[in-house]
């Protein structure tokens, strides 16, 4: 066992002056290798990290949401639904929802006007989200036009600006009383976007589903978990996507890493022989490439996650953020919080250590099985 | 003693360039001597002496090692006689490492290393603990009086420097039987004397020595004891030189 | 069909895994064939050179296959989320019928190629390969196994469709189902708990009598698969309901979970590695009379008992350890 151990640590330290006396060809594996982790770690921090920020926003999502379907489209729901589901058992709560959205012609932005009884708002009063306030430059005090459904101003005072801490649920957000919300759209009265629903029992919100989808054949009850695995697989499937076009990047990788081993120089290809002619056995050799092979990979995994942390969570990814976000365009700063686990290690480290080592197998067992008396033949 | 029979080595059997290196050798050497093959380039010295160290399987016949001190992995029914040719790779290397040790007519050094490393490199995978063989490469080196060498890297070495570094790095596990290849090839004859000193103490620790090489300072030196020499890769004459 | 970077990184580690098998296979029928060590001819060296290749490979194929199955539950487990009714890894997994299969024979694969690398180990030691051909023929055993794990593997996930209800864990493993995990979890506690702890006693006793008088390996190696066996059956059975300190659930992957401090991956480590070096035992046990192997064999055997009685003692403390402190008592 000692000796064993003894093996292991005296190879592995001629592995580590051998990588150092060979850097400037270690030094371009590493670099690619570095690079390839690179992007798949930013990929995969930046991923989990929107699929996290999703659910905080779902979570603030009522349970249950009814819109009402119109030859196939989503159209508004009569007030008087929310009675007759109030009455359903087991609802406790039946709340009527106006929002839309609102196009600002002056930098094609597009925002949530969403209207609500909260004291913040008042007649004539909005509340903006941040990057409203910023794509708009307001502050709070300031009077703003809203073009309404016929071209005629609706001037609103901006009452509050919602912290930056909210941004990502906030951002585009303009919140108005439910009056100035039907000033603005000609909203038919008496209507509503759609019905948000409480289940005093969260057990039963599929039977309280079932019961509404039943009674109003026009309805579509829509619940919570739903958008929640639908949010889940649009990411997965988002993540997968890319992946698979880095796919070629690190394919590439790969044939890098196997010309890498099978070309050795001729230098390294005397020092193997050296080596065997003084006494070291095929396994000895193939030893120190796989100590070599793990000091590389260790390295580029590491440096290269720790960049993909910085890159994601201190510079917003800025590689990536355009390709997958795909949300509004007023959504320009906000900072992900840090998700970082070992599982999401663990697949990094399926997808490019165990490549490249399996890539490298057979070109180190060439290399390990040069003869020994070559050294004697040169 | 190292008793060889009916030895024959063959390179690209059944192609058009089909040659053959060693052709039917029997020979007996005598231990704690110092035996010298004699011969043209391509007389096949050296790819003899490659399978006699273990380093290379012939195609055909048989070598034992009579009385050799090797630590062997396995049961040995001949008692201290132990049959090589039939053995695998890993087993060979085993008998190599701690029964031979060698000397290359370009002294193969590992450039980019120090000396002292160069010097313990055949006993790291022996397992051995490092501070074990550090101390004994420092007391070859210092016994080689190029202890001042030590931390040098190997490349900036004079001829005379590296062959005593490769002769250090041959004693380093301890081996009774060392084998030099061509070893003055690239030496003046002050230092090919020098050599020829030092192989001679070696046989006075009790060392058997085979030397594989064709300059008169090798084989007409006082030291040796036996001459094989060879042509075409058969023994043309053997005899003892006392 | 889904997409997530796991299911990607799964499918190609069996893709990996099945070429590497394959072409260590292909070698191995070449070993078999033209295998002659009584001569060194250029094509018996260069078949000798193969065989560092081959070993090379399979320990690859060993190391990820073990860290592709905890890849496999754990995703599997990430997954649940995407299915109504579904809680955790058990309910992913029986989305389709292929979850299951593809999990059963990662866990074979690995129990099988750790017992080719005990004998590879053996037959390294011997100077006159002595188990070459049984090795290689066992190799190509598996390698159609390797094949077929990644073909479910890959139907697994291919055949995922989000949304579709399914049974989650507390069903799937509950009392009242049918199928054959519930059949496991509905073993009732008091037997499973006595067949559980005897098995491991008597493969203690045995391991250590085989240990100091070395005989009975037969015994010792029978008594450690079966008792590997009824402890997989005692997961489900009664040891999580004790961890989960919950009286009903039966599911063996939660605890691979942060909550119950990843307990389970030391007790499926310690039980995958006692019964690997316990199937060890057995299968060296026809080559004793091997010449070559006389002096190797012995030794091996007894290092691979005390593997694994340390680890099956360890899985038991774990075990008691978990029961005697356990807010739940079954009665």
């Amino acid at each position: 066992m000692k000796r064993a151990l003894e093996r292991h640590l005296n190879i592995l330290d001629f592995t580590l002056a051998s990588l150092l006396r060979r850097k400037a060809k270690n030094f371009s594996l590493l670099a690619v290798y570095l690079l390839v982790v690179f992007m798949l770690a930013s990929l995969q921090f930046f991923v989990t990290a929107l699929k996290r920020e999703a659910a905080i926003i779902l979570s603030d999502t009522p349970d249950l949401i009814v819109q009402r379907l119109s030859a196939g489209r989503q159209d508004l729901v009569p007030v008087g639904y929310a009675e007759e589901i109030a009455r359903i058992r087991g609802v406790t709560q039946v709340r009527p929802r106006l929002w839309g959205y609102y196009y600002d012609a002056l930098n094609g932005a597009n925002y949530t006007v969403i209207a609500s009884d909260d004291p913040m708002v008042a007649p004539s009063r909005a509340a903006v989200g941040a990057g409203v306030a910023k794509t708009r430059n307001l502050a709070v005090g300031d009077l703003v036009p809203l073009t309404s459904y016929d071209k005629t101003p609706l001037m609103v005072e901006i009452g509050s600006i919602f912290p930056h801490s909210s941004d990502l649920i906030a951002a585009d957000m303009i919140i108005l009383t439910p009056e100035d919300f039907k000033l603005l759209f000609n909203f038919p009265k008496g209507q509503a976007t759609d019905l948000a629903v409480s289940v005093r029992n969260p057990k039963e919100l599929s039977t309280v589903a079932a019961k509404i989808a039943d009674r109003f054949p026009d309805s579509r009850p829509i619940l919570k978990s739903e958008i929640q695995r639908t949010y889940q697989s649009i990411f997965d499937w988002r993540g997968g996507m890319t992946l698979i076009i880095l796919a070629s990047a690190l394919l590439s990788f790969i044939i890098f890493a196997w010309d890498r081993a099978t070309g050795l120089s001729a230098e390294e290809r005397k020092e193997i022989g050296i080596l065997k002619s003084i006494g070291w056995e095929t396994s000895d050799v193939l030893l120190l490439k796989f100590w070599e092979g793990t000091v590389i990979s260790l390295t580029a995994f590491l440096l290269g996650v720790v960049l993909a942390y910085g890159h994601v969570f201190f510079l917003s990814a800025p590689l990536f953020a355009q390709a997958l976000k795909g949300w509004s365009v007023i959504y320009p700063r906000f900072q992900l919080v840090p998700v970082v686990d070992a599982y999401q290690l663990a697949v990094l480290f399926f997808l490019t250590v165990i490549p490249y080592t399996t890539a490298t197998v057979v070109p180190c067992w060439r290399a390990a099985t040069t003869d020994p008396d070559a050294a004697m033949r040169s | 003693m190292i008793e060889l029979s009916d030895i024959t080595k063959t390179f690209n059997t059944g192609k058009q360039n089909q040659f053959t290196a060693v052709d039917n050798v029997t020979l007996a050497i005598e231990p704690q001597q110092i035996t010298v093959f004699k011969g043209p380039s391509g007389s096949g010295k050296t790819s003899l002496l490659s399978i006699i160290g273990c380093m290379a399987r012939p195609t055909s016949g048989r070598i034992f090692l009579h009385g050799v001190a090797a630590a062997l992995p396995f049961r040995n029914d001949g008692g201290e006689t132990v049959e090589i040719t039939s053995l695998p790779e890993r087993f060979l290397n085993e008998i190599r490492r701690s029964t031979f040790g060698f000397i290359f007519q370009q002294f193969n050094l590992v450039r980019g290393i120090t000396v002292l490393e160069n010097v313990m490199l055949p006993a790291y995978p022996t397992g051995e603990g490092r501070a074990d063989f550090r101390a004994r490469a420092e007391n070859l080196l210092e016994q080689f009086n190029i202890a001042r060498l030590a931390g040098q890297r190997s490349e900036l070495l004079s001829g005379g420097e590296m062959q005593r570094v490769a002769i250090a790095r041959a004693l380093i596990n301890n081996p009774s039987i060392i084998i030099a290849d061509e070893p003055t090839a690239h030496l003046d004859s002050k230092l090919s004397h020098e050599f020829m000193e030092i192989v001679a103490r070696l046989k006075g620790e009790g060392k058997t020595v085979l030397i594989a090489s064709h300059d008169p300072v090798v084989f007409d030196s006082p030291h040796i004891d036996s001459v094989v020499e060879m042509r075409d890769g058969a023994v043309v004459s053997s005899r003892s030189s006392r | 069909m889904i997409l997530p970077p796991a299911a990607l990184a799964l499918v190609l580690i069996g893709l990996l895994v099945s070429g590497m098998g394959t072409y260590a296979g292909y070698y191995g029928m070449r070993i078999i064939k033209y295998w002659d060590p009584g001569h060194g001819t250029e094509r018996q060296l260069e078949l000798e050179r193969r065989t560092y290749l081959i070993s090379t490979i399979m320990n690859y194929i060993l190391g990820f296959e073990l860290m592709s199955l905890f890849l496999f539950i754990y995703t599997a487990d990430d997954l649940h989320t995407l299915f109504t009714g579904a809680m955790c890894a058990a309910g992913s997994l029986a989305i389709n019928s292929f979850g299951y299969p593809a999990l059963l024979l990662k866990i074979i694969n690995f129990l099988f190629a750790g017992v080719w690398l005990i004998l590879n180990y053996a037959d390294n030691r011997g100077y006159d390969y002595p188990l070459i051909k049984i090795k290689y023929e066992l190799l190509n055993l598996l390698v159609p196994l390797l094949v077929l794990e990644s073909v479910l593997l890959f139907a697994y996930f291919a055949g995922i469709k989000p949304d579709i209800i399914t049974s989650c864990c507390g069903s799937l493993f509950g009392r009242d189902s049918g199928s054959f995990s519930g059949d496991l979890a509905a073993l009732p506690h008091r037997p499973m708990q006595i067949a559980c702890f005897s098995g491991m006693a008597i493969t203690a006793v045995s391991g250590m009598f085989f240990y100091l008088k070395g005989r009975s390996g037969y015994l010792f190696s029978t008594a450690s698969a079966v008792t590997f066996l009824i402890t997989i059956a005692s997961m489900l059975s009664f040891i999580c309901l004790y961890i989960y300190e919950l009286p009903s659930h039966h599911c063996p992957f939660c605890l691979l979970q942060k909550e119950y401090g990843y307990i389970g991956y030391v007790l499926y480590a310690a039980l995958f590695s006692g019964a690997v070096a316990g199937i060890g035992v057995g299968v060296l046990m026809p080559f004793w009379q091997v010449a070559s192997l006389v002096r190797i064999i012995p030794g091996m055997q007894r290092r691979l008992t005390v593997v694994t009685l340390v680890c099956y003692l360890l899985f038991t403390l774990i075990v008691v350890w978990k029961m005697s402190f356990s807010a739940l008592k079954l009665g």
